[in-house]
């Protein structure tokens, strides 16, 4: 089998030039569909019979959870081809999803204090949902912090790529902590087995926003990416044919 | 439109966190764009130093 086609897909100019072209077919749509959401969540939708108003602060929270380990699990797949196959594009994926997926995380836990207060009567409380996604933020912190401490841009790629990889085990752990431990976290309402909880005047915005944010992640993560490959390219030819002197 | 405001006296819980969450895709784009336009002047740098291979 001729991996020729592989090769050149996963080539520096040819990734950098589709990044480039596919970003606006990936950003327009994201704002629309953001948009879209908005209007549902705070107008259309039905105010809940147990929380009011209150419930809306879901079509924030849920989209800025679901993109923390979104983000980190296309990280840590990235780091892992990285490192199996070495493959210098995969390791500048991962390098782009970091800052992205630690601002999201932070906007999860922020989104969720401020829901947590109205709600349980607390910002904070060292439950195993909340704390393993403290933990989500740290592991991207670690990371980041790991690759700005290795001065050569190899090294940084390697060790940072098997903390992704390591950090991997906690995105279970988030996902289930509402289920294997007592948690005042609600369970899943819509990531679960079976039927959604919620009707859909209330389901249909958040799916939008969820679908909105995750195309959002991939039109930021490309224009990231092209810098990535920038930093990792050695050879002048291609180099000046993309930055122009 | 103070009603719609107001949400339901949730008001100063939901929109901060409105403002945050769309604050922090506002400043990804942000963020994305100058990494990027960093990464570009770097590389100019680097070609006009005679730093790249050719």
């Amino acid at each position: 089998m001729s991996w020729t086609w592989f090769h050149r897909l996963a080539s520096p100019p040819h990734i950098y030039r589709l990044a480039q072209q596919l970003t606006p077919w990936f950003a327009w749509p994201a704002a629309a569909l953001i948009l879209t959401a908005l209007y549902g969540g705070l107008v259309l939708a039905p105010p809940d019979y147990q929380q009011g108003d209150g419930f809306r602060i879901i079509y924030m929270h849920a989209p800025a959870a679901w993109m923390s380990l979104m983000v980190y699990t296309t990280m840590a797949v990235a780091a892992a081809v990285a490192l199996i196959w070495r493959m210098k594009v995969a390791h500048a994926v991962a390098a782009s999803c970091a800052p992205i997926g630690a601002s999201f995380t932070f906007a999860a836990l922020v989104t969720g204090s401020l829901w947590g207060e109205p709600m349980w009567g607390t910002w904070w409380e060292w439950d195993p949902r909340l704390t393993s996604e403290l933990i989500l933020l740290f592991l991207y912190l670690g990371y980041m912090g790991l690759r700005g401490a290795i001065d050569d841009p190899q090294r940084a790629d390697r060790t940072s790529a098997v903390l992704a990889v390591v950090g991997i085990v906690n995105v279970p752990i988030i996902h289930y902590s509402v289920t294997w431990w007592n948690s005042l976290h609600q369970a899943p309402s819509v990531m679960r087995l079976g039927k959604p909880q919620l009707s859909m005047p209330m389901l249909w915005p958040l799916l939008v926003m969820l679908l909105g944010f995750t195309l959002f992640f991939v039109a930021v993560l490309l224009v990231r990416l092209r810098g990535e490959i920038l930093v990792r390219e050695r050879s002048a030819s291609w180099l000046r044919e993309v930055v122009g002197t | 439109m103070k009603e719609f405001l107001d949400m339901g006296g949730y008001a100063a819980f939901l929109w901060p966190s409105y403002a945050v969450t769309l604050g922090v895709a506002v400043l990804n784009v942000v963020w994305a764009r100058r990494s990027l336009a960093r990464a570009i002047a770097a590389a100019r740098r680097r070609l006009a130093a005679g730093g790249a291979e050719s």
